[in-house]
C-alpha cells in the first residue's frame, strides 16, 4: 500500500470522530494490515503524519495493546485461547497439538514465514471451548483432533 | 425454582433471524423508540428507574440513576455522548457477543432510547477488537439503520474496534482508548457523566443493558419490575462454561437457584466428576464450593456468600482441579493485563503469580502461604481501579475455600493433582513474552 491511500484512508475515517486522535486504533489497525500484518518503524512515520502526531507517540499507544505486532509475524495468525474455560477442557493439548504440526512454539513463527503461533487471553467464547482464531476469526470447540486439518486447510490457502 | 429460561433480550432469535432490520420489525421492533421519542427524556428515565434495572457489565449500578447524572443540554453546553462498552473481556462472560450477533437491532435500538434520554446525537460502540463476527453483524445492521433516517434520526453511531486490552472494560480506560491513548483508567472522581468522552458529558452503558432498554420501554418499567427478585429485576443472560455438558448462553429470571443454571440448564458435570467449585460471576469474583450452588443467582443471594454475579460469567470446576493451578492461571491473567499505572496491581500481580508457582513446584515454605495473602492485602483498595484488587480476591478466595489444598503444597512439597488436572502446566500469554524483571520475591 502506498502511503498517501494510506493516509487517505486514515483521515477519512477521523473525520468520524471530534477529535483525530481518537482514530489512533483503526489507523494503526490500517497500517498493519497495510504492513504485512505487523508494524515496523515507518508505519508509525505514516500514522503520526496523518494524524498530527509524533512517531513515538503512535508507537507508544501501539505497544500497550496486545492485537498489534511490533516485530513480523506470519502470513496467518493462529491464536489459541488458554485461559480458565478453555483450560479446563483442554486448551493446552491444542496448543500443543498446533506446536507438533508447526514445528514451533508458542510466540513463534514457521521458518517459512507462513503462521505465527500463540496464545491468547480469554476470546470470549467460553462455553464453545476451545477457541482459536485463525487470523482473527473464531473456531469453537476446537479439540486436538481438529489441529492437523486446520494447519492443513492454512497451507492449503496460503 | 424450576431452572426455565425467561428470553426478553433475546426473544425471538430462536425463531427468526434478528440480525435483519426487516424481520426486527416484523416482530415489533423500533416501536419503543418511536413510543420513546413521543416522551420528553425525563420519563424515559421514569420508566428506566420503575424498571429497576442495574447494569449488566459488572458493576451492576442503577441504568435510571446513572442516566439522571448527566446534566441538561443547558447546564452544560458541551455535546453529550453515549458510549458502549462492548469491550467484552471478563474470562467466563461471552454474552454479549451473543447478543451483538444475534439481536443486534434490539442493542440499536437501545443505543436511539439511551441517546434520547441524556439528549445525545453521538453514540461510539467500543467493541474489543478480537470480535470480529459481532463487528460484522453490526456493521451490516448499521448499514441497514443508515437508509432509514425515520429511525436513526440525528443520532450518529459510530463503531469502534478495541485492540486487545482487557482493561478496556474499564470505563475511564475505554474512554482514555477512545480518545487514541494507551488504556489507563482516570482517577475518579470527576465521573464519565460529568466528564467522560472530550471532557463532555458522557453515559457509558454495556451491551447487554442498551438491549434490555427497548423491552422495559414496550413493557413498562413497572411490568419488567415484577420479574426477578428484589435488588436482582429482570433477566440475565448468563454464560456458562467449564465442565458442564452443555456450555453455552442462557436468559434467564434473576434469582435462579446456581445449582438449576449448572445442571438443568448447562446440563450437569460430563464425564461422572463431582462439582468441585463454580466461579460465580467471571474470573474476577470470588469462588464457590461445589457444596455452596444451593443458592439464588442474585446480587444479595451471592452477596450473602461474599461473592458477586459480576458479569455473569459461571464456570464450573471439576474434582480432579487443582486451586493452586487454578490461582497461577487466573493471576497470571491479570499480570499480564494490569496497565501497570498503580503499583500495587503491576507489581502485586506479579508476586502473586510468583509465589504461586512456587506452592505448585513445591519450594515454597509455610511462610509463602500468609504471605500470599499479604501480598493480596496490600492490592485491595490501594488502586485507581479494580483490576488488581479482582485478582486478590479472586485468588485470596481460592486460599479460603480450599486451604487444606494449599497446604498439602507446602507439607509435601509440591502438588497432589499433578498432570492428572486439566489446568496442568498450562501456557498463559505472559509466559510466552520476554520480560525484563522488575522485581522477585524475596528468598
Amino acid at each position: 500500500m502506498s502511503a498517501r491511500s494510506l493516509r487517505d484512508e486514515i483521515q477519512e475515517v477521523a473525520a468520524q470522530y471530534p477529535q483525530s486522535r481518537s482514530a489512533m486504533l483503526p489507523a494503526l489497525r490500517l497500517a498493519q494490515e497495510g504492513h504485512g500484518g505487523w508494524l515496523p518503524p515507518e508505519a508509525f512515520r505514516e500514522v503520526g503524519e496523518a494524524l498530527g502526531l509524533t512517531p513515538a507517540y503512535c508507537k507508544s499507544v501501539a505497544s500497550f495493546y496486545d492485537m498489534f505486532h511490533l516485530k513480523p509475524v506470519g502470513r496467518h495468525l493462529v491464536e489459541v485461547c488458554t485461559n480458565v474455560s478453555c483450560a479446563l477442557v483442554g486448551a493446552q493439548q491444542v496448543l500443543e497439538g498446533f506446536q507438533r504440526e508447526l514445528g514451533v512454539g508458542a510466540g513463534e513463527t514457521t521458518e517459512d514465514g507462513e503462521v505465527t503461533l500463540r496464545t491468547i487471553e480469554c476470546l470470549g467464547g467460553c462455553g464453545w471451548a476451545t477457541i482459536v482464531a485463525i487470523d482473527e476469526h473464531y473456531r469453537t470447540h476446537v479439540s486436538p483432533d481438529d489441529v492437523p486439518g486446520i494447519v492443513q486447510e492454512l497451507r492449503r490457502g496460503s | 425454582m424450576a431452572a426455565e429460561l425467561q428470553k426478553i433480550v433475546l426473544a425471538g432469535a430462536d425463531d427468526r433471524d434478528l440480525t435483519r432490520l426487516a424481520e426486527y420489525e416484523a416482530i415489533g421492533g423500533y416501536r419503543a423508540l418511536q413510543k420513546a421519542r413521543a416522551l420528553a427524556p425525563s420519563a424515559v428515565i421514569d420508566e428506566l428507574n420503575a424498571s429497576e434495572l442495574r447494569g449488566r457489565g459488572g458493576a451492576f449500578f442503577a441504568t435510571g440513576r446513572k442516566w439522571s447524572f448527566v446534566p441538561k443540554p443547558d447546564q452544560n453546553p458541551n455535546p453529550h455522548y453515549l458510549v458502549v462498552n462492548a469491550d467484552e473481556s471478563e474470562p467466563g462472560s461471552f454474552k454479549d457477543n451473543e447478543i451483538m450477533a444475534r439481536v443486534p437491532h434490539r442493542f440499536l435500538e437501545g443505543c436511539l432510547i439511551t441517546a434520547h434520554a441524556v439528549e445525545s446525537k453521538s453514540v461510539f460502540i467500543y467493541i474489543r477488537g478480537e470480535y470480529t463476527g459481532p463487528y460484522e453483524v453490526l456493521v451490516a445492521a448499521l448499514e441497514e439503520l443508515h437508509a432509514r433516517p425515520d429511525l436513526r434520526g440525528e443520532v450518529t453511531i459510530v463503531l469502534h474496534r478495541g485492540a486487545g486490552a482487557y482493561i478496556c472494560g474499564e470505563e475511564t480506560a475505554l474512554l482514555e482508548s477512545l480518545e487514541g491513548k494507551r488504556g489507563q483508567p482516570r482517577t475518579k472522581p470527576p465521573f464519565p457523566a460529568i466528564q467522560g468522552l472530550y471532557a463532555s458529558p458522557t453515559v457509558v452503558n454495556n451491551v447487554e443493558t442498551l438491549a434490555t432498554v427497548p423491552p422495559i420501554v414496550e413493557l413498562g418499567g413497572a411490568e419488567y419490575a415484577k420479574l426477578g427478585v428484589e435488588n436482582s429485576r429482570g433477566t440475565r443472560v448468563v454464560s456458562i462454561s467449564g465442565h458442564v455438558a452443555n456450555g453455552g448462553n442462557y436468559e434467564i429470571p434473576n434469582g435462579m437457584s446456581l445449582r438449576g443454571l449448572i445442571y438443568d440448564l448447562g446440563g450437569g458435570i460430563p464425564n461422572g466428576r463431582e462439582l468441585k467449585a463454580v466461579i460465580p460471576g467471571g474470573s474476577s469474583t470470588a469462588i464457590l464450593r461445589g457444596d455452596e450452588i444451593d443458592v439464588g443467582y442474585d446480587f444479595d443471594s451471592l452477596l450473602g456468600l461474599n461473592t458477586a454475579m459480576g458479569s455473569a460469567g459461571v464456570v464450573a470446576i471439576d474434582d480432579r482441579c487443582c486451586m493452586v493451578q487454578l490461582g497461577i492461571r487466573v493471576s497470571e491473567f491479570y499480570e499480564h493485563e494490569s496497565c501497570g499505572k498503580c503499583t500495587p496491581c503491576r507489581e502485586g500481580t506479579r508476586w502473586m503469580t510468583q509465589i504461586l508457582r512456587r506452592l505448585e513446584a513445591g519450594e515454597a515454605i509455610q511462610g509463602e502461604l500468609d504471605l500470599l495473602l499479604d501480598v493480596c492485602d496490600r492490592i485491595n483498595g490501594k488502586c485507581l481501579c479494580p483490576l488488581g484488587e479482582t485478582a486478590a480476591v479472586a485468588v485470596a478466595s481460592y486460599v479460603d475455600k480450599f486451604r487444606p489444598e494449599f497446604q498439602r503444597h507446602v507439607d509435601e512439597g509440591g502438588c497432589p493433582f499433578g498432570d492428572s488436572s486439566p489446568l496442568d502446566h498450562v501456557m498463559a500469554p505472559v509466559a510466552q513474552h520476554t520480560h525484563s524483571p522488575t522485581a522477585t520475591v524475596p528468598a
